[in-house]
């Protein structure tokens, strides 16, 4: 295939991944967008198979059959609720695959020197270095939320002094090799670097701010993509590494602006630190006493309501109790109570995660009341019933200056008459800061895990 | 073409791309946001086309074979992994006509994703 057909049928593939962004954008249109990049990709490696340079088969066929089974296995087998560390890890092997093209092109075009260009160097680097740290970031991202390691801030004195220089040395190492030194080693070194630095760049980022660094390192993959583009003269890679570069970094910092800080705070503010000494003073939760209810007292609550919001977090998800939630709204709404359900941007583990979960369960969309709509219901709502959600509803993201999430926007539950928090139990939630909505006088809790709960609760329901 | 000359091309259409890919996603609505990020980590899986690029080379020696052959093992699983698990999360997008039609002229009006448009449940 020549060169000329190979960029026609290039361009087939990037038109592709354009409607599939299109399409990703709508609800009605968005699995068909999904199908539509599928075929982009097909297109793209059934051409590069066509390509005059590509003549040693064997290596790519073996390469697809184990890393697509492992893919398509992972992807199949995976558990809704472990969703967003299966992105993190997809996102990551990604990274990887781009930083290895960069070492494997270096390798291949350095040894005579003066050989490289600088615009080449310049991408080899760039996809070595940001590729690796999409990869080890990503695998810690993936070990946090699969509870491999702890899901709170890492954190240590002179952290961010250490993650300076080590960047800096990184970074020398980059610029040696564009100014002329094409020493093997130095690649070598320099990705072994990023890829510490990866690590430690997600190690004191907690674990409520997961959601973020996964959608920036998605952005990162992306950017390492487009640079592997410039390496091979490759227009498709350009292209589409771009648009995930471009689309993921904007989501980013909608992410960030939901929870009213900067991607900057997000990224170096070791979120939590505070945490240790406000535990402390939390084990008598600043004086206030927790109020345990029965499902029985919670299910009358409900059943008499005129108006009651769920208000689902990731304890809903970790329970699987989508569809026992539903199952209580339906029956709450036969008795006549106004249901309807408030969703925080960030709720969960990743932006969206409850809508999704919500979805699988049949709830119709309409219910769903995004966070404004829902802040302006709380005053007339009776019960508020908090399932499994801790941090997107703590008040001192109002009232506390001194709260690591101050001047977030949260959910105002406790504007409702009462609230009712179901809760496995009095652990903070994975910010690692406490809650003092659990010490309202309003506030009662229905400790255990949530399907159980839910069940007891339409059980009581149904006996009234 | 001389090599400034392609690079000069490159670097247009990452430009565009750059603007392209901001011009796309800035009317997503939450709802749809998880599979969004999904979905776009699926396609930088065309990282893919590189390293069979690198791989697929006639003459080339052991550390490109092992680090070509490792680099598209792990572009493939991004690949498969990526549109599975999106399609995955989007089957449960499925079709409830008059409220998921509605959401969809509506988030089509509403450009910058407020919801505040939206109207009321249709309970009561």
């Amino acid at each position: 295939m020549g060169q000329v057909a190979t960029n026609f049928a290039y361009l087939a593939t990037i038109v592709a991944f354009i409607l599939a962004l299109k399409f990703l954008s709508h609800p009605s249109t968005a699995r068909r967008g999904n199908w539509i990049g599928a075929v982009g990709m097909v297109i793209a490696i059934a051409v590069t198979f066509a390509q005059k340079s590509v003549v040693s088969y064997w290596e790519i066929i073996v390469g697809m059959a184990v890393g697509g089974s492992f893919g398509a296995v992972a992807a199949r087998r995976v558990k809704m609720t472990a969703m967003p560390q299966m992105v993190a890890l997809f996102n990551g092997v990604g990274g990887g695959a781009a930083a290895l093209i960069a070492l494997a092109e270096f390798h291949n075009i350095a040894p005579a020197p003066g050989r490289l260009h600088g615009d080449i160097s310049v991408s080899i680097i760039l996809s070595a270095l940001i590729g690796s740290i999409s990869f080890a970031g990503s695998l810690v991202a993936f070990a946090k939320l699969q509870e491999l390691i702890q899901g709170r801030p890492i954190v240590y004195p002179g952290q961010q002094i250490v993650n300076g220089l080590l960047l800096a040395a990184i970074v020398a190492a980059g610029i040696a090799i564009v100014a002329g030194s094409e020493k093997q080693w130095l690649i070598w070194a320099l990705i072994l670097g990023s890829l510490l630095f990866g690590v430690l760049f997600v190690l004191p980022i907690g674990g409520a701010d997961m959601p973020v660094v996964i959608s920036l390192l998605n952005a990162f993959t992306g950017i390492a993509a487009a640079a592997t583009g410039f390496e091979l003269e490759n227009n498709v890679l350009i292209v589409s590494g771009m648009l995930v570069g471009a689309s993921g970094t904007l989501l980013t910092i909608l992410m960030g602006r939901a929870m009213n800080r900067s991607i900057a705070n997000v990224l170096f503010g070791a979120f939590g630190q505070v945490a240790p000494s406000a535990a402390a003073a939390a084990a008598g939760t600043n004086g206030g006493a927790v109020r345990a209810a029965t499902a029985d007292d919670v299910a009358v609550m409900l059943a008499y309501a005129h108006k009651v919001v769920f208000v689902p977090g990731y304890g809903m998800a970790v329970a699987q109790a989508q569809h026992d939630v539903r199952q209580l709204a339906e029956l709450l709404e036969a008795r006549g109570v106004e249901v309807s359900y408030a969703i925080h941007p960030v709720a969960g583990r990743m932006p969206g995660h409850m809508n999704v979960l919500l979805a699988e369960a049949n709830v119709p969309y309409p219910q769903l009341k995004e966070m404004d709509d829902a802040n302006n219901e709380f005053p007339r709502t009776d019960v508020a019933l908090v399932i499994g959600a801790n941090d997107v509803t703590n008040p001192d993201a109002r009232n506390n200056q001194g709260s690591p999430i101050y001047g977030m926007p949260i959910l105002n539950v406790d504007e409702a008459q009462s609230v009712v928090v179901l809760k496995r139990s009095m652990s903070p939630g994975f910010a690692g800061i406490e809650n003092p909505l659990f010490v309202n006088p309003k506030t009662v809790m229905l400790f255990g895990d949530a399907k159980d709960s839910i069940e007891q609760l339409i059980a009581g329901v149904k006996a009234q | 073409m001389s090599h400034a000359l392609t690079l000069s091309f490159e670097v247009t259409i990452l430009v565009l791309a750059i603007f392209l890919g901001f011009e796309l996603i800035s009317r997503v609505p939450t709802l749809l946001h998880t599979p969004l990020m999904s979905g776009t980590n699926a396609i930088h899986g065309i990282v893919i086309v590189g390293a069979m690029l690198v791989v697929g080379l006639g003459h080339k020696d052991t550390l490109t074979t092992v680090v070509g052959l490792i680099a598209v093992v792990l572009a493939s699983a991004n690949v498969v992994g990526g549109f599975v698990v999106t399609d995955r999360m989007l089957e449960m997008f499925k079709k409830r006509e008059p409220p998921s039609a509605e959401r969809a002229a509506q988030d089509g009006a509403a450009a910058d994703g407020d919801a505040s448009k939206r109207e009321a449940p249709p309970t009561q």
